[in-house]
Formats: structure tokens, sequence, C-alpha cells
């Protein structure tokens, strides 16, 4: 099967530079029979990136991709707190430059109205867009949303597709609070590989809406794929959820940018 | 943007039992050619997890997963000791099942609480009638820490008895845990001394690598501890660990059917290993640690 990655960054692995970093990932990605990687985020990260912390993410990222343009999509990583730098960055990055999706992490919840024109110019240019989202019983970072902040954002927009960050991680609360949104789509990515997780996502919400992403280096890819080659549920799901899913998806910003896959 | 249709729920449960069968059917021919050396997996459990069914919670189904990936044998110990007071009961349980199913494939791990009364003779009970090698303690569940003098007995006795003793650092996610059973993680360092006290003492940690790391982790494997690889995360895992672990400290154990067996069996893929690497981690070790228990 093929297998695309939704999820992966440039921090926790080996390398001097973005791109040595970006190649040693792909050779172990190779390994584990993973074709496309989704990167985002620099070789150091921010939790409420300044603009300029911001760009200098998003050029290691940019630097990385450029060398690996056949393997790897760069998305773009904003701080919606910073609206005007993030639209700039938008443009940048995703509108001027090769990079294909939005990634909204913990600087501010997403529940919040600053995300909207964010959200907005990002459903024009049709890049797909990743938010964190996360139920710590440790307590959440100040900034960092719940599927029910997710939920609140998707509602706003309700004809752009949107991908739940590892789906609340506390998945079963995660997958409950998604369930009735059609455009809301899960992330398998980041937490352990609970057996489960999988068949649940795909009953309650269809395996048209379950994609895989590994948050590899700071994960394994194993412990992630095991999530899908190991659950109960059909080839055809497992097709779906990993790559079918995200190529389509993907499919409208890399047919307007000229990207054959 | 209009996904696939749910499946119905008839169709979702044919196609799940057809691909069950043929990923079944796939793995026993990958079994075929997995070494002669064997794989054991140090860390799975039967029984029920409080909080949610697992897909592979029964052990018929437990067993089938292990037959299909070449595991030939597979420490288990009972998930109903977490929160369950018959222990005794509990054990018997466990051995009947394990002589059940699998046809000598499962090895019973004994339980133990020992904030009940009784332990001690149960712990013999398991040694001696049930023919059990192993205990498998859940400090944090049984509300007792490894620097209590109670964790000092527990464990002298295991180590009279010849028990290999295993300790599961955490169960779940500290961040995901349900709220009603807030466990912490169980604190390994007073282990130190204790393995100073009791020299005939063989541990092996699970599910450490979440909260055990660097410097300590080592200082206990210049001890004599050994740890299995089911929490262990990151890309290339197994090589980065072994990087300073030595590999004679590390077990296959996959912590099914909590978490997804295959989880455990890609690590040994991500990871480039050596043949007696590989060797030494699915088998070798574990026979070696067992052995001495």
């Amino acid at each position: 099967m093929t297998i695309w990655d939704l999820h992966c960054h440039l921090s926790g692995i080996a390398g001097a530079t973005p791109e040595a970093r970006l190649g040693n990932l792909l050779a172990i990605a190779d390994r584990m029979g993973i074709e496309r990687l989704c990167v985002y985020m620099g070789m150091t990260w921010a939790h409420d990136p300044s603009p300029e912390k911001m760009r200098q993410e998003n050029d290691d990222v940019l630097r990385a991709i450029a060398k690996f343009p056949d393997r790897a999509f760069g998305f773009v990583y904003l701080n919606p707190k910073h609206t005007a730098a993030s639209l700039a960055e938008l443009e940048r990055c995703v509108a001027q430059g090769p990079m294909v999706g939005v990634k909204l992490w913990v600087a501010q919840r997403c529940s919040a109205a600053e995300l909207d024109p964010i959200i907005r110019r990002a459903a024009e240019l049709k890049a797909v867009i990743f938010q964190h989202t996360f139920y710590k019983l440790t307590g959440n970072l100040p900034g960092e949303s719940t599927p029910e902040d997710f939920v609140a954002l998707a509602s706003r927009h309700p004809t752009v597709p949107l991908i739940c960050g590892h789906t609340g991680a506390d998945w079963e609360r995660g997958i409950q609070a998604i369930r009735h949104v059609g455009t809301a789509h899960a992330d398998l990515a980041g937490c352990d590989p609970v057996a489960g997780y999988a068949e649940m996502a795909v009953r309650e919400l269809g395996a048209g809406r379950v994609i895989f992403g590994s948050d590899a280096p700071g994960r394994s890819f194993s412990s992630q794929l095991a999530k899908v080659h190991g659950a109960a549920i059909p080839d055809s799901a497992k097709r779906l959820i990993l790559s079918e899913n995200l190529k389509r998806l993907l499919l409208p910003i890399l047919t307007a940018k000229g990207i054959r896959v | 943007m209009n996904p696939p249709a749910l499946f119905s729920r008839r169709d979702f449960l044919a196609a799940t039992a057809a691909a069950a069968a043929a990923t079944a059917t796939r793995a026993r021919g990958a079994a075929a050619a997995a070494p002669a050396a064997g794989l054991v997996d140090t860390h799975v459990y039967l029984g029920r997890w409080p909080f949610r069914r697992a897909p592979l919670d029964e052990p018929a189904a437990l067993v089938a997963k292990l037959r299909a990936h070449g595991v030939t044998a597979a420490w288990a110990a009972s998930l109903d000791a977490l929160l369950h007071k018959d222990i005794a009961g509990l054990n018997a349980r466990l051995a009947e099942e394990c002589a059940r199913h699998g046809a000598g494939l499962l090895v019973p791990v004994a339980a133990l609480n020992p904030s009940l009364l009784g332990w001690e003779r149960e712990l013999r009970r398991c040694a001696s009638e049930h023919r059990m090698r192993a205990v498998r303690l859940h400090p944090n569940y049984h509300r007792y820490t490894l620097a209590d003098p109670l964790a000092a007995r527990v464990l002298g006795l295991a180590a009279e008895l010849g028990l290999l003793v295993q300790i599961p650092l955490l169960m779940e996610d500290e961040r995901t845990i349900h709220p009603l059973v807030n466990v912490p993680p169980v604190n390994a360092a007073p282990l130190a001394d204790l393995l100073k006290k009791i020299p005939a003492l063989r541990v092996q940690l699970l599910n450490a690598h979440r909260t055990l790391r660097g410097a300590p982790l080592l200082s206990l494997a210049a001890q004599g501890v050994h740890f299995d690889l089911s929490n262990l995360e990151g890309v290339e895992g197994v090589t980065h660990l072994l990087s300073q672990l030595p590999v004679q400290r590390l077990c296959f154990g996959s912590y099914a059917p909590v978490f997804y067996f295959e989880a455990a069996m890609l690590k040994l893929k991500e990871s480039v290993l050596d043949d007696a690497t590989l060797a030494a981690v699915r088998s070798a070790n574990a026979h070696r640690l067992l052995a001495r228990a």
C-alpha cells in the first residue's frame, strides 16, 4: 500500500541543516515503506513564535523540501496572534512558494476569531489546514486547543476541510467531539499505539475522514504505522487512511500548482 | 470534499473478519521465514483493560495474533490484577487460561497485590502450585512505592522463590489517563538500593522509556535490570537506545493487547540491527533472563 505521512517535523533527528535532517528522516521512511512526508516547523520550535521566528522556521522547511521536491510537502507554520504576519507568511510560502498546507499549533486556541482570516485565505489557496488539538489531564498550554475548540472553528468555516491534529490524543473523546462535523478529519499521529484507535475512528467517522500521520521523528514511524497496519479494518479502509485521503485533500492545491503525483 | 460513506455495521464486521483472516494468512507466511531463534514477547496481558475493550482482549484472538507474527513464547500477566482484590482467583484463572490457549505459547506471570493480606502465601503458591517463574508488580495501582519497606519484602521473597520481577512503570500516558484513576508512574530510583541489598533479585522494567531515560536508566542497567521496548519512541528508537544500553539488557515486548502488537514488531525493522542484535532482542536475552530466575 502507498503510504503518505501527514505529520512530520525537523526537530529531534540528527543533521546540521534542515535538508540533512529531512534526508535522514526520509532514509528511515524508506525502510518503513513511506513514500511522502508532510513537514512543518523548523529545527527548533517555539510555542508562541514571533513573526521573525515564524519566518525562520518556515525557511528551514523551505530549504528542506527544496532538496527533496518529489518526497516531501511543506506546510507553513503560522501564529494567529500575529495575524498580519501570518497572512504574509501564507502568501510567501504557499501563494508564492512551494508549500501546500498550514500548520497551527499552540500559540492560540483555535476557537479564537483571529484564525478566521487565515482559514479564509488558506481555503482560497486550497491549502490543507492542520490544527493541533489535545485533551491533557495534566492541563493544556494556555493557547492549546481541544477538539471542542476545533469544532468551533470548523463550524465557522463549514465548507473548509480541516484536520484535527492528534484527534485530541484522548482519542475516544476526540472522535466523539468531531463526529458530527463532516469536514473534520482525524489525524492518527502522536499518541501511544493504543489498540482500537483506528477501529473506532473508522466506525464513527468513516474511513474517508481518517488520515495517517506519525509525528516523527519525536514518535517512531513504527508505533504510528501500527495503528493502521494492526487495526482490524478492511484493506480498503487502510488504503484510504494511509494515503488516499491525504491525496484527496492535497489534490486541489497540487493541481493548482502544477505538481504531479 | 465528500468523504466516502460510513460502512454499514454488517459490511464493517464482514470486512474486518476477512481482513483479519487475510492478515493472519500473510503473517503465517512471514512467520515461517522468521529466524529459528524465535521471538519471545516478554510483555503481554490477558484480561480486559478496565476502560476500553481492545480488539485482541480474548485469549484466543491474542494467541492467533502472536502466532501469526512468529511469537514462540509470550509472558502473560493479568490486567485484572490492577483493580481486582481476589488475586488468588485471578492467578488460578490466568494459569488455566495460559494452559488452555496457545499450546504452551503463553507463559503465566503471577499477579501480586502486597497491600492485601496473605500476599506472601499467594506468591509462594504461584511459584509452587502454578509453577510460575515471574511476577508482574503494579506498585502504582496498589498504592505502595519501591522505597517502602513492603517493596523490599516483596522483592526479597520473589528473589528467594527464584521469580523474575517485572514492573511496568506506567500503563497509560499520564496526559490522557482516566481522571478517576489518575495513577502516577512508578519511580524506579529506589531499585538501585534494593538490587544491592537483594543480590539474587532479577528485574525487568516494562513501559519504562517515557519516564526513565539517560543516566538513571543506564545505572539500573549496569546493575542488571532489563527493559522491554513497548513504549520506546522516536525514529530508530532501538538503535538510539542501544547506542547507550548494553544489548543484553533489552528484550522484545509488545504490551499487547493494550497496544497494537505491530508497533513493537515494526521497531525491529525501523532500526537497522545486525543479526546478533536481532537475535538477542528477539529471544536470547529473554531466554537467559527467565532461565536465571
